[in-house]
């Protein structure tokens, strides 16, 4: 019974940093109506970004503020200079935009860190819960910190003007340049945002599974999943969807498949949920009229 | 009075297709001004060049000051209101919220909250729906909602596109009742683009008539209604 819990709240921690990413894919999903590949690339590059700044000397804290804050510049960069061109292109241009952007952070971190893997420090001293089973240190701060995000990014989202008005252009774009809303900033907003959520999801699972430039990939799937299984168009989906994942992969890999099949939970997450329901389980079914 | 919108010589296309030839018009401020003609004529890409939102060549004066040219969300700034075809409600968010939405780009936000007193006294039907989702409300009142949505810039010019579509004839005659209050009583003045024009020429004070792209046909609403081709094409008797 210890043994399973411990399970349960490992993958609630796990699940948290799959509900933040599954979280960046949707509100840039709503925006744009695309799936942004190198979201968690974007995630990785930041938390090497943390990594330096640490490595020279900065105290934790100071560095998880500027990396978020470096990632939600590159984020926004990254669609003014990237993403703005191809905006009226076809659904495949912007993937393969994507795809390419994906290639080139990866590579780009490879040739400047080198592909071999680095630790990255918790924050959370690990004597912190004294001496329990069911809950490691880490794990309760990054479930601690994955819900202020979300709390933080709700509260944005629901109470403040810019906030509405970054809903107000994902929902219907002409209608919120009629009430005098710039659609274009609000877009690098958004991608700045994803941007400092993935930030923060790198910097929380680093020093589980280590830095490397490949460090997000599998998380990108199971976010992926996390997204699907909510529902693509729907935040608190996305977000509830990822702890799902999280929990599921956990237990699975605990008690029936093993380890290794792991990341096959995602993947057969994402095809069941194609297959069967792929509104998700919080989605609106989109009716377009003709 | 003076002109407070002044239109020379525009012309405005969708890619390669021009839709406006070089219409001339203006509207006194404190005005109704109502832009008639049939289904293509060019109405609502007129009202669409007011507000930046196609491709124009000519000139647009609003109370001095040209705007073409400028991005839409700049043109709003300066007080201009457009209810867009279709309404353009924000069909996910809350009635409320559209009306806040509406108030986004005003420099002035003192007046605030007096001001969704005084949309929720033109259409109470909002004060009740206010935290219901815009797309469930009736198509009368997502087009109040569209009004009053317009109405929280408090704007010096409204663009009406249309209001009457697919609405049922008492709901249009409560809405145009209430565009005349709020003209009178708020001094907005308003451009209305209609296909309904016996109901237009009833509201507006000044009217002009659009055919294939081109003004055919202007004068006070008396003397359009007592034309003989509006009277036969337009009015039906």
């Amino acid at each position: 019974m210890e043994t399973f819990l411990h399970q349960v709240v490992a993958g609630l921690a796990t699940g948290g940093i799959y509900a933040s990413v599954a979280l960046a894919l949707v509100m840039i999903y709503q925006a744009t109506h695309h799936i942004n590949f190198a979201q968690g690339e974007m995630a990785m590059f930041s938390t090497y970004l943390a990594w330096t700044m640490i490595d020279a000397g900065m105290p934790y804290w100071v560095t998880f503020f500027a990396a978020v804050l470096l990632a939600f510049v590159l984020g926004a960069a990254i669609e003014r200079i990237i993403v703005r061109p191809v905006e009226n292109a076809s659904a495949l241009t912007v993937v393969v935009v994507f795809i390419g952007l994906l290639v080139i952070l990866n590579s780009l971190a490879g040739w400047i860190y080198t592909y071999t893997i680095k630790t990255f420090p918790s924050p959370f001293p690990k004597d912190m819960l004294g001496n329990n089973k069911f809950i490691s240190a880490h794990e309760f701060g990054s479930i601690g910190i994955t819900l202020i995000v979300l709390f933080a990014l709700y509260a944005f989202f629901r109470f403040t003007p810019l906030g509405l008005a970054m809903r107000a252009a994902a929902q219907n774009p002409q209608s919120s340049r009629l009430v005098g809303i710039r659609v274009g900033w609000m877009l690098a907003l958004g991608w700045g945002l994803a941007g400092a959520v993935g930030a923060i999801a790198g910097m929380m699972v680093a020093p589980v599974v280590y830095l490397d430039p490949n460090m997000m990939s599998g998380i990108l799937l199971y976010a992926f999943a996390g997204a699907l299984v909510g529902g693509i168009d729907n935040p608190l989906g996305a977000v509830l969807g990822g702890f799902i994942v999280g929990v599921a992969e956990n237990l699975l890999g605990a008690y029936v498949i093993g380890n290794e099949l792991k990341l096959s939970v995602a993947l057969v997450l994402i095809i069941g949920v194609l297959l069967v329901r792929p509104t998700g389980l919080l989605g609106k079914r989109l009716v377009t009229r003709v | 009075m003076s002109a407070l919108l002044k239109v020379e010589k525009l012309h405005a296309s969708y890619g390669s297709t021009r839709v406006l030839h070089g219409i001339d018009f203006e509207m006194e401020e404190g005005s109704i001004t109502a832009l008639l003609g049939a289904n293509g004529a060019g109405k609502t890409t007129t009202l669409r060049a007011l507000c930046g939102m196609v491709k124009t060549e000519g000139a647009i004066t609003l109370a001095g000051q040209r705007v073409d040219g400028k991005p839409t969300e700049d043109i709003v700034r300066m007080g201009v209101a457009h209810v867009p075809d279709g309404r353009g409600t924000f069909t996910t968010l809350t009635t409320e919220e559209n009306l806040r939405l509406g108030a986004y780009a005003r420099k002035d936000k003192s007046k605030l909250a007096a001001d969704f007193d005084l949309i929720y006294n033109y259409f109470p039907r909002l004060k009740e729906r206010r935290h219901q989702q815009a797309g469930t409300l009736s198509g009368g009142e997502q087009q109040m909602l569209a009004v009053s949505r317009a109405l929280m810039l408090s704007p010096r010019l409204l663009l009406l596109d249309e209001p009457s579509f697919g609405l049922a004839p008492l709901i249009v005659r409560e809405i145009f009742r209430i565009m005349k209050r709020i003209n009178e009583e708020q001094k907005v003045s308003i451009l209305l683009v209609e296909q309904n024009a016996s109901m237009a020429l009833e509201l507006a004070d000044h009217a002009y008539l659009i055919e294939t792209g081109g003004i055919v046909l202007s004068g006070t609403a008396e003397q359009i209604k007592s034309d003989d081709s509006v009277r036969k094409a337009y009015l039906g008797y």
